[in-house]
C-alpha cells in the first residue's frame, strides 16, 4: 500500500471539486440578474429590448466564471 | 475513451504543425467563400429564395449590431467585422456537431505507450489557439476603432488619466482589463465548445441511442449562444472604446 493517495486519486477528486464549487456562485449569479431582469421588464414593457440585451451580456460574463473553473478541472483531470 | 485538452497534430505544412481543428477551420472557411459566391451570383431588386435567406442573416446581424451602438454611422463602419466575427464562429460550431467530426481518425501510438485514436477534424473553437486568435484581433480592432474614432491623445487618455491619484489607478485598472477581456473572450468559447465536445462524447459513450439527442440541440444551441456572446461583447466593447465619456 502506498503513503498517501496516489496521483489519479487527487486528480479525480480535485478536478470533481473545482467545477463542483465553481459553478455554485455563477449559477446564483445568473439567477439573481435573470430575475432582476425580468422584473425591470415586468415594471416597464417598452423598454424590454435594452434590459434583454444588457441582461443576456450579463449572463454572458457570469457564466465564463463558471467556464474558467471547467476549464481548470479539465486541465487538472486530463494533463 | 480519449479526450485531449490540446488539439491534436495531424501533419506538416513545411515547418507550421497542422491541427485536426485548424483543418475544420479551413474547411469552414472553403465553405463560407462558397456560401458567398453563391449568394453575390443573382441580386435583384425582389429576393428570391436564396437572397431572401442571406438578406435575413444580414438583417439580424445589423439589427442587432445597430441595437447595440445605436447609430447608423457606426453601424456601417463596424459591421464587417462583428458579423464575420458572428458567421466565422457560428460555422465553425455548427460544422464541429456534424457525424465523423471527432470520431474518424487515426490509430497511433501516444506517448505514455498505449493506442489511442487521433481524429482527424475536430471542431473549430475546441483549440484554445484559434479563440485567442479571435480575442486578440477583436480586441486590437477594439484599440483600433477607438483611436481612429476621437483620435489617440483622446483615447490614450481613458487609460493615462492624469487628474488625480485614483483616476489614475482606475486608468491602469481599465488597461489591464483590457488584457482580461481577451483571456475572458478566448476561454469563454474555448470552454464552452469543447465542454460542449466532451459532454457528447461522454452520453454517447454511456448510452448510444435516442438519449444523445437532447445534448445535440443544447449544443446547437450553445453554438448559437456563443457566437451571438462574442459578437454583442466585442459590439459593447466597441461603442465603449468610440464614446468620449
Amino acid at each position: 500500500m502506498e503513503n498517501g493517495l496516489s496521483l489519479e486519486i487527487v486528480q479525480t477528486i480535485a478536478s470533481a471539486a473545482t467545477i463542483t464549487i465553481g459553478a455554485i456562485a455563477p449559477a446564483v449569479a445568473i439567477g439573481w440578474i435573470g430575475s432582476k431582469g425580468v422584473e425591470a421588464i415586468g415594471r416597464n414593457p417598452e423598454s424590454a429590448g435594452k434590459v434583454q440585451t444588457s441582461m443576456i451580456l450579463a449572463i454572458a460574463f457570469a457564466e465564463a466564471i463558471a467556464i474558467y473553473a471547467l476549464v481548470i478541472a479539465l486541465i487538472v483531470k486530463f494533463v | 475513451m480519449e479526450i485531449s485538452l490540446a488539439a491534436e497534430k495531424i501533419g506538416h505544412i513545411g515547418s507550421l504543425p497542422v491541427t485536426n481543428s485548424m483543418l475544420l477551420s479551413w474547411i469552414a472557411s472553403i465553405f463560407l467563400a462558397i456560401m458567398a459566391f453563391w449568394a453575390s451570383l443573382k441580386v435583384s431588386l425582389i429576393p428570391t429564395k436564396v437572397q431572401n435567406f442571406f438578406e435575413a442573416i444580414i438583417e439580424f446581424l445589423y439589427d442587432t449590431a445597430n441595437s447595440v451602438l445605436e447609430d447608423e454611422k457606426a453601424t456601417r463602419k463596424y459591421f464587417p467585422l462583428v458579423a464575420t466575427l458572428f458567421i466565422f464562429i457560428i460555422t465553425n460550431n455548427w460544422l464541429g456537431l456534424l457525424p465523423g467530426v471527432g470520431t474518424i481518425g487515426i490509430h497511433e501510438i501516444s506517448r505514455e505507450g498505449h493506442e489511442v485514436l487521433v481524429p482527424i477534424l475536430r471542431s473549430g473553437n475546441a483549440d484554445l489557439n484559434m479563440t485567442l486568435a479571435l480575442a486578440i484581433v477583436t480586441m486590437i480592432a477594439v484599440q483600433v476603432f477607438g483611436v481612429a474614432a476621437i483620435g489617440t491623445f483622446k483615447y490614450a487618455k481613458k487609460y493615462f488619466n492624469f487628474s488625480g491619484v485614483i483616476e489614475f489607478f482606475v486608468g491602469i485598472l481599465e488597461l489591464l482589463g483590457e488584457f482580461a477581456k481577451i483571456v475572458s473572450f478566448s476561454f469563454r468559447l474555448f470552454g464552452n465548445v469543447f465542454a460542449g465536445e466532451v459532454l457528447l462524447v461522454v452520453i454517447a459513450f454511456l448510452v448510444a441511442y435516442i438519449a444523445p439527442l437532447p445534448f445535440m440541440f443544447l449544443e446547437l444551441f450553445v453554438g448559437f449562444i456563443q457566437a451571438l456572446v462574442f459578437t454583442m461583447l466585442a459590439l459593447v466593447f466597441i461603442k465603449g472604446a468610440i464614446q468620449t465619456h
